[in-house]
């Protein structure tokens, strides 16, 4: 196996992500995996890969890197002003580099986390099924850890693009979202409040990493008499966590179980622009049903169909 | 009405379900800390597991609840809860693996218990005393979670609860053994924690590239076995890859 990429000085702990870690979480094991899975996707597709291949995750400050080896990458995500070689480069599309280039990003102006694909997938060992790294277990990517000054990143065996790819359009990340969620599981605690909750907007806090985003605001108030912590049960990613201070936490992919009441649960297809939202950033909730939910899944899923069959034009991804 | 009212029993008389976003379904089999609640999502778990369906992702298990992750685009919750409720049906007869017991050796006090003293003086106890409590439990694991086979431990003899530290350790030591109010546990991974640390165990509990990541399952029982340091040493150069 080659190494593409060394380290040269790491940003703001980048670590190495694919699409997660499904079947360990009665374990305890989280689901981890890329937090803006579109840009991750679109990063392998841009390459040559597949969606599973794993990327690197970069929030806010980008490393720079050497390139060692003859690949095609391709930088997603927020804009973090990439540059080849001193130059700027463009994201969201494919570029060819070779050994001795310099690879860099800076700190991120629109969105919060970028991705970098590299053809053949970044080619740590699986664990569990996937290359995601776990910060809380300690587990995945390179040792279990972001990554520092000096690492090596290997690449797995594909070919060369045949020609560039680039995605005709680049996403721009809004500095006010709006979230789309499913009440409850804890509703039944909140019903004083529930459209309080649904009507306010709230702020990014920069108290946000892997683990979930912290959100200031009105505070969200338990119904009278309602336990303000429960036996721990096991909790889904977007779920919106309200401990006892009443300033709600969205809770990312890195926790199996939770101890505090959440409110409502932001639906799957939304929930990579949460990996985007900057401390600051704006948020509104707005309550959908079950079955809107589901169509919006579908919806998505769809949309990313198409995404992979306009970038790949049909030809074959590398399996990672 | 609340549908959380109980008549003195904590076994619901039939499974309630809640919903927590588009992936996950929550099945509740009662409510509190109670081993026959536990043993009931336990059962409901291995069935749910043994039945392979493709669209379920993931089943995990805590004190009363069952999760089932899923993918909203091969199945519904509905369909889930049907399936379920089946299950339920027959888990008198279901053929359901025992829970195992495990053995946990542990060396008390020392440099890996700094806080047994305490933990005896709070509870006017000697340390001794505190050892043969501990070790003559045996521990309900009623969820594994927090972090990667962090077990959640009833059966605390109440002799020994004692309130955590008011300030947290930066660090403890993987394989630490402690107390947190009512609670005892272990942990798996160093990491920050505020529970009274009583002794430790040479055993690595997770170990992600091992076949079984984890030793135990929720469900499973937990004994702490106390061993000396020269035990201590040997299990831990054994254990050592």
């Amino acid at each position: 196996m080659k190494a593409a990429l060394r380290i040269l000085a790491a940003g703001a702990g980048p670590t190495v992500q694919d699409l997660g870690r499904r079947q360990a979480r009665h374990l305890g094991i989280p689901l981890s995996g890329a937090l803006d899975d579109y840009a991750h996707r679109v990063a392998n597709w841009l390459v040559g890969n597949g969606a599973g291949c794993a990327t690197l995750e970069m929030t806010m400050l980008g490393p720079r890197c050497e390139v060692l080896a003859a690949v095609d990458v391709a930088v997603t995500g927020a804009a973090m002003g990439l540059r080849l070689n001193g130059a700027a480069a463009p994201q969201w599309t494919s570029i060819r580099v070779a050994a001795g280039d310099l690879l860099e990003l800076g700190t991120a102006t629109n969105g919060c986390r970028a991705y970098l694909a590299v053809s053949g997938g970044i080619a740590v060992p699986k664990i569990l099924a996937s290359r995601s790294t776990s910060l809380v277990g300690g587990l995945g990517g390179v040792q279990g850890r972001a990554l520092m000054a000096g690492d090596l990143l290997p690449a797995g065996a594909g070919p060369l693009l045949a020609s560039p790819r680039r995605l005709p359009w680049t996403p721009l990340y809004p500095d006010h979202l709006v979230l789309r969620a499913v009440a409850g599981p804890h509703d039944h605690l909140f019903r004083h409040h529930l459209d309080d909750f649904f009507d306010q907007a709230f702020t990014f806090s920069p108290q946000s990493n892997r683990l979930g985003c912290r959100l200031s605001g009105p505070t969200v108030a338990l119904d009278p008499g309602a336990p303000a912590s429960i036996v721990s049960e096991p909790v889904a990613s977007g779920a919106v966590q309200v401990p006892a201070d009443g300033q709600p936490i969205v809770l990312l992919n890195e926790q199996t179980i939770g101890g505090y009441p959440c409110i409502a649960t932001v639906i799957s297809a939304d929930l990579w622009r949460v990996g985007q939202a900057r401390p600051g950033d704006r948020v509104r909730f707005v309550p959908v049903s079950l079955e809107e939910a589901r169509q919006a899944a579908a919806q998505w899923h769809d949309f990313l169909a198409a995404t992979e069959r306009l970038l790949t034009a049909g030809r074959e991804s590398a399996r990672c | 009405m609340d549908e959380r009212d109980m008549l003195g029993a904590s076994l619901f008389a039939t499974v309630r379900f809640r919903i927590g976003g588009d992936r996950m379904l929550l099945a509740d089999y009662g409510q509190g800390v109670d081993p026959a609640v536990n043993e009931r999502v336990r059962r409901m778990a291995a069935l749910v597991n043994g039945t392979g369906h493709p669209a379920i992702e993931a089943v995990v298990p805590a004190y009363c609840t069952l999760a089932i992750h899923y993918n909203p685009l091969a199945t519904d919750p509905e369909t889930l809860m049907h399936l379920l409720r089946d299950l339920e049906q027959h888990l008198e007869s279901a053929a359901v693996p025992e829970p195992a017991v495990i053995d946990i050796p542990v060396c008390y006090g020392g440099a890996f218990g700094p806080d047994l003293e305490a933990v005896a003086s709070h509870n006017h106890l000697s340390s001794d005393e505190v050892i043969r409590l501990h070790s003559h439990g045996r521990y309900r694991v009623y969820a594994i979670g927090f972090s990667p086979g962090f077990c959640y431990l009833g059966g605390l003899d109440p002799r020994l609860a004692t309130p955590r530290l008011t300030t947290p350790r930066l660090r403890v030591a993987a394989g630490s053994v402690g107390i947190g109010g009512d609670q005892t546990g272990v942990y798996p991974l160093a990491s920050p924690g505020g529970w009274q640390l009583i002794g430790r165990t040479p055993l690595s509990l997770f170990v992600p590239q091992r076949d079984r990541p984890v030793l135990y399952q929720a469900g499973d029982s937990i004994r702490f076995r106390p061993i000396s340091a020269e035990m201590f040493a040997r299990l831990a150069a054994e254990a050592r890859p």
